[in-house]
């Protein structure tokens, strides 16, 4: 039974947003016996409500709040309003994430240590380690299900993978292979078995990938102390006169302004809109924004140094059929700086249905050269980059300055420019997907550029000193006791892998340091 | 939604390429754009048939695919014509832009010029304008996303109903 909690109750967690990092941390919470109340700001459309079509599934889905991009990003220029492609919906990015689910590499956790100081870049390691994060990963994987560990079997190779693994071979690369998915691979949780259907970016109708939606949040929900209310849009943090925070102002379905009361407060609403609402709710106390002494708030924002490759062939390979991104090959994901680089990446197969491709795969490209790349469609394969970008202080969310939106709350800005760092990986990234392409016998090759993020990363960063970071360890506020940090936006730097895993095993590890405190009655 | 009607009521083929004239692709016949050869109009409200007409040959020229027929263009450029109805400055966008265009091509306008290759050049140089970002934009959603050109291009959309491709070819490939 979903728990009902009173407004007045301040007895309760808040969570805000239902995604990965917040829906995890909402269901260990509540199955630690914690009472859980998590606001979020869209509506909750279950599984079968998913649409196989990627433009409804947009619709549907995606975050369109109005935000602005300024920066050298090509993104500020193609989609000038569309920055993100993340999602505003219950379950948050993990109705449309892919699941790939990939462990940091040791020395991602020491970025400044392992890489040096990197100008412009503003690099600092992370105050946990990989050797402290092992349980955690465990944990994750075997609640997520995640392929290739804990005797799962990997998901089998579709077209577009064995199209990728050919070329691996070729290349010489030693380690591709279908991922670790967060996908079923066999029937387990009560959730069937993936049906390589190809719509995974559109939430997958059988439930076969793992999302908050429909795991983390009927089970927390089922203990009687978790309640999500949807369409609940948080827009400022109330606090006491110790700086203790004490509830959530939030806007209700009918647009009317509530607050809900608090003991703790965590927030994960993804790295754009939670350094939004943590600079929203300034006081005469916290003129820069809660949690922001350091003025760290809303900086070192970070999006993986991203690109696709896409290629035509003269024979058919119908990529857009199964998993969407079942496939990646490791080899560059180490840390060689001899390749012109620090950090590494990452190459996952990717495929787009047709509506998608012709809108990202050369944004406002027109004539013959493009539409005879589409042309060929069924002849295409894909692979998508996903590479460690630097941290730069000047990369960062603000509050536009007069834009408002609808519950008159600031929009978020967003400045990116790319490191030169990030621009040498993603060019040899491009070299390399172009010769793997084509020693597969490509006729044509495409070196895509990045698709609105994907994965938004950094904007609250753990330090182990105050000064560099906004939250400890364990995603506390560097000076606030009882206010958390539970996405995405806690990482000091970005690795080259996909995100998710990692901030689910945060969320879990935050999980037990809460439950610990409240136990202890320090927070 | 887009009134695409197969064969127009009272006009019968025969009347249709006496008006226009055999050679010509798309005819004009009183508020209507039509098509003789494969026997669908388009009914404008807002803009003239013939500014419709030639942003059906601009789409084309701008997502030029030879294997798709023109009825879809116009379904895809047909919103500018509901736009137009609603907001004049949008209809002023259209119309002028497409009789700037026309002005540009000399004595037969942009439809009288015959190969792609001099249209193209003209679109070129009216590239960044607000009149071409408006009609490109749009395209690219109301082109590529009507479920029907979909098989042109052999994308065979929605799966889940045919129970995914698990036994239905997403590891097919033979000739790796
Ligand atoms: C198409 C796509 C594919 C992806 N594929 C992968 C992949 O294969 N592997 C991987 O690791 N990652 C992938 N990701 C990224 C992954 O989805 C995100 O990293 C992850 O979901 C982020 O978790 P989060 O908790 O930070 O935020 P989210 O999961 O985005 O959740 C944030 C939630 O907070 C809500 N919210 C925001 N602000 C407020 C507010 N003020 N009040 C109330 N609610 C609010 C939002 O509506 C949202 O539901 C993908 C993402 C996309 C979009
Ligand atoms: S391919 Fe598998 S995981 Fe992806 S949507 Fe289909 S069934 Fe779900």
């Amino acid at each position: 039974m979903a728990a009902p909690f009173d407004l007045n109750n301040d007895g309760v967690v808040v969570i805000i947003g239902s995604g990965a990092g917040g829906g995890t941390l909402g269901n260990e919470l509540a199955q630690k016996g914690v009472d859980v109340v998590i606001l979020e700001a869209g509506a909750r459309h279950e599984y079968d409500d998913f649409v196989n079509d990627e433009w409804d599934s947009f619709t549907q889905l995606a975050w369109k709040d109005k935000r602005t991009t300024s920066g050298d990003w090509r993104v500020a220029k193609d989609f000038p309003n569309l920055p993100a492609w993340i999602v505003k919906s219950v379950g948050g990015s993990t109705t449309h994430w892919a699941g790939a689910s990939l462990r940091f590499q040791e020395h991602e956790f020491k970025a400044l240590s392992t890489y040096g100081k990197v100008e412009g870049a503003s690099l600092i390691d992370w105050p946990i380690t990989l050797a402290e994060m092992e349980p955690y990963y465990a944990k994750a994987e075997a609640k997520m299900g995640v392929t290739g560990t804990n005797d799962w079997p990997r998901l089998p190779g579709n077209n577009n993978f064995k199209v990728l693994k050919a070329g691996a071979d070729k290349l010489g690369y030693k380690e591709c292979h279908t991922g670790n998915m967060a996908i079923n691979s066999v029937d387990r949780d009560d959730r069937m078995s993936c049906q390589q259907t190809g719509f995974c970016f559109q939430g997958c109708k059988w439930g076969a990938k793992w999302s908050t939606l429909y795991t983390e949040i009927p089970k927390g929900e089922a203990t009687g102390r978790l309640e999500v209310r949807p369409n609940a849009m948080a827009v400022k943090i109330n606090h006491d006169a110790s700086g203790k925070v004490t509830g959530v102002v939030y806007a209700d379905k009918g647009g009317k302004l509530q607050e809900q009361k608090a003991r703790i407060v965590a927030v994960a609403g993804n790295s754009i809109e939670s350094p939004r609402l943590l600079l929203n709710s300034e006081s005469a106390k916290f003129p820069n924004g809660l949690a922001n002494s350091s003025g760290q708030v809303g900086k070192n924002y970070m999006r993986h140094t991203t690109g696709s490759v896409y290629a035509i062939f003269d024979k058919p390979v119908h990529m857009y059929r199964g998993t969407t991104m079942a496939g990646v090959i490791r080899d560059e994901a180490r840390h060689d700086p001899s390749r012109g680089f620090v950090g590494g990446y990452e190459m996952e197969t990717l495929a787009l249905g047709l509506p998608f491709m012709a809108a990202f795969l050369n944004p406002g490209g027109w004539g013959r050269s493009f539409t005879t790349a589409l042309d060929h469609y069924d002849h295409m394969a894909g692979l998508w980059i996903v590479g460690e970008d630097m941290p730069r202080a000047e990369n960062r969310i603000t509050l536009h300055a007069d834009e408002k939106d609808e519950h008159g709350m600031p929009i978020a800005e967003v400045h990116f420019d790319d490191h030169a760092n990030d621009t040498a990986m993603r060019d040899h990234a491009y070299k390399q997907g172009q010769a793997l392409y084509a020693a597969v016998g490509a006729t044509r090759t495409f070196p895509t550029p990045p698709y609105p993020s994907t994965h938004n990363l950094g904007t609250n960063r753990m330090s182990e000193k105050a000064e560099d970071g906004v939250v400890n360890k364990h995603g506390q506020a560097h000076n606030i006791k009882n206010l958390f940090v539970s996405d995405g936006s806690q990482f000091t730097t970005g690795g080259a892998e996909n995100p998710t895993l990692t901030i689910v095993s945060l969320a879990i590890r935050q999980a037990d340091y809460i439950a610990n405190q409240m136990s202890e009655k320090s927070i | 939604m887009v009134t695409i009607y197969e064969r127009k009521p009272g006009l019968s083929r025969r009347e249709l390429l006496k008006r226009g004239g055999a050679s010509a692709l798309l005819v004009i016949s009183g508020s209507a754009v039509i098509s003789p050869k494969h026997a669908w109009g388009l009914e404008t409200s807002a803009l003239k048939p013939e500014t419709m007409a030639t942003l059906i040959q601009m789409a084309r020229d701008i997502y030029p695919h030879d294997q798709v027929p023109d009825k879809y263009y116009a379904i895809a450029v047909k919103a500018h014509d509901e736009q137009a109805g609603k907001d004049p400055a949008h209809k002023d966008l259209i119309e002028n832009g497409i009789a700037d265009l026309d002005k540009k091509a000399g004595s037969g306008g942009y439809r009288g010029l015959g190969w792609e290759e001099q249209r193209v050049a003209l679109l070129k140089d009216i590239e960044t304008s607000p009149f071409f970002q408006a009609v490109r934009g749009g395209l690219v959603v109301s082109l590529y996303n009507q479920k029907e050109v979909w098989p042109i291009f052999g994308y065979e959309g929605e799966s889940y109903s045919k129970g995914g491709y698990i036994a239905r070819g997403f590891d097919d490939i033979e000739w790796l």
